[in-house]
């Protein structure tokens, strides 16, 4: 069974229709990049994935669970949709991180508040927040940032902060994380240390899911890659059926502009 | 009539001016942050029932205000303020300013909330939201503190408006620091009315000092 499965999923905003069913499946530990220019629906679809928006139709299946189904249309309340989200992270192109806080602590924040719903929560708070705090610094570890628990958003790169934004997704072990051109914000010599967390976060198992325009990075990282055009998805197959033998005219066209 | 005994008269009337501050502050602050949320609904009337209210209170004088809740509840409705707050005795007519600076207050703090709120940017909630937050846990623990790092520097101009707004309680007769400087003027002492622009600068450089402190407080991050 598929960890991910995705069903034609419809989205328009007003009269202009963003994504025209789109539709793919992945494994667990599986990697996808999703491809294509400027406009063609890419971000929509992270955003319905994380229920940000609310698709007009089409079905959204994780683990034989049926998350989003457009035929279903029974109101879903705000507790129900949080409980949803949880099973997805999304890292932002701009990171969004919490200004106020520091980077350990805007990696523990939403676990922190997580926990409050736990039964135990009252009787074994210490406990609780060691180990939320351990976690925390374990995962700042992983993505080179160790040295950095203390310092506030605004003191760090762009890539540390993007770096501190996937520590944060990871902290609730999301079982598909998102990632939506993390490094297009960053300047060129920044995106190497973003990227290559992604890649130690590929061995370690995770099923992810990026949007990207750095073609070298998703070929070498991705299993599956999606090529995106007009709200649909034009080309799919592995990166060398992709990239190397492209059956349809506009993803060959779409290599050529880039090259 | 010697200094001190001056300095002691409109201490008194400051005394008057320092009740209104207070209690305007006490009552308009979260007053304004109910204004703001009326405003910022979803649900059209109460959203726009409090839209209008908030522009005709911002966009009619201070003044007018007085009058009308010095005069209209009397003359029209044969209500008569009460002489006592929280078990102060004040009288009707102090009641009446404080009802108007109220009003008037909450519905400039409200401005400067509802301000404050829409500058956050749209993906502070959205990162809140992917986390699993709630609603309340996002305008809590994501927005507020950024907001209030925000408002301080208006909230401490509007705040410092309200010290020298005081005065204009001498209009429904209220005995504050203008009015009593003006009774020595009549007695011919002109000194005394530039005196009291001491009381106001010392006030107001007490609260300048606080909201430079509070701002330097929060300057430990950016954005
Ligand atoms: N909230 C919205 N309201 C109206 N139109 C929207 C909204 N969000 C996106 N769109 C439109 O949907 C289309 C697809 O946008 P989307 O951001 O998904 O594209 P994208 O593939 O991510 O592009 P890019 O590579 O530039 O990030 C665009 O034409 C955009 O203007
Ligand atoms: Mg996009």
């Amino acid at each position: 069974m598929s960890i991910l499965d995705v069903q034609n999923i419809k989205k328009s905003f007003g009269n202009t229709e963003v994504l025209k069913g789109v539709g793919f499946a992945l494994e667990k530990g599986e990697v996808l990049a999703i491809i294509g220019s400027s406009g063609s629906g890419k971000t929509t679809l992270l955003r319905c994935l994380n229920f940000l928006e609310t698709p007009d139709g089409g079905k959204i299946i994780v683990n034989g669970e049926v998350l989003f189904d457009s035929e279903d249309r029974k109101a879903h309340n705000e507790a129900e949709i949080r409980k949803k989200r949880l099973h997805f992270g999304l890292v932002f192109q701009s990171f969004n991180l919490f200004p106020q806080y520091t980077v350990l602590k805007n990696v523990m924040l939403a676990v922190e508040l997580l926990s409050k719903e736990r039964p135990d929560y009252k009787e074994n708070r210490a406990e609780i927040r060691g180990e939320i705090e351990a976690s925390a610094r374990a995962i700042l570890e992983r993505v080179g940032l160790s040295d950095k628990t203390k310092a506030y958003p605004c003191q760090l790169s762009g890539g540390q902060q993007q770096r501190v934004a996937i520590a944060r997704a990871l902290a609730l072990k999301p079982e598909i994380l998102c990632f939506d051109e993390p490094t297009s914000a960053l300047d060129p010599e920044l995106t190497g240390e973003v990227l290559k967390v992604i890649r130690n976060l590929k061995s370690s198992d995770s099923t992810m899911i990026v949007v990207t325009h750095e073609m070298e990075f998703a070929r070498s990282v991705a299993d599956k890659v999606i090529f995106m055009a007009d709200g649909k998805v034009e080309e799919a197959g592995t990166a060398e059926e992709v990239f190397d033998r492209p059956k349809s005219e506009r993803t060959r066209a779409f290599f050529s502009k880039k090259a | 009539m010697s200094f001190q005994t001056v300095t002691m008269m409109l201490l008194e009337g400051f005394a008057e001016n320092g009740l209104i501050f207070i209690m305007t502050l006490l009552f308009a602050l979260p007053l304004g942050l109910i204004l703001t949320f009326g405003s910022m609904s979803s649900f059209l009337p109460l959203k726009w029932l409090t839209k209008t209210f908030v522009w005709i209170i911002r966009g009619t004088p201070l003044m007018l205000q007085l009058f009308v809740v010095m005069y209209v509840p009397g003359l029209l409705f044969d209500i008569s303020m009460p002489g006592s707050l929280f078990g102060i005795r004040i009288s009707p007519r102090m009641f009446s300013a404080l009802i108007a600076f109220v009003i008037n207050y909450a519905a400039y703090f409200s401005e400067i909330y509802r301000g404050g709120i829409e500058s956050i940017p749209r993906g502070q909630y959205e990162a809140g939201q992917v986390l699993g937050m709630t609603k309340r846990q996002i305008f809590f623990k994501v927005v507020l503190m950024q907001v209030v790092k925000r408002i301080i520097p208006p909230m401490g101009n509007e705040i410092i408006t309200l010290v020298k707004d005081t005065s204009l309680a001498r209009v429904i007769a209220v005995q504050e620091i203008l009015w009593i400087a003006e009774e020595f003027t009549a007695m011919g002492l002109v000194w005394p009315l530039f005196y009291t622009g001491v009381y106001f600068l010392a006030f107001n450089g007490i609260l300048t000092l606080l909201f430079g402190y509070i701002e330097k407080k929060l300057s430990y991050y950016r954005g």
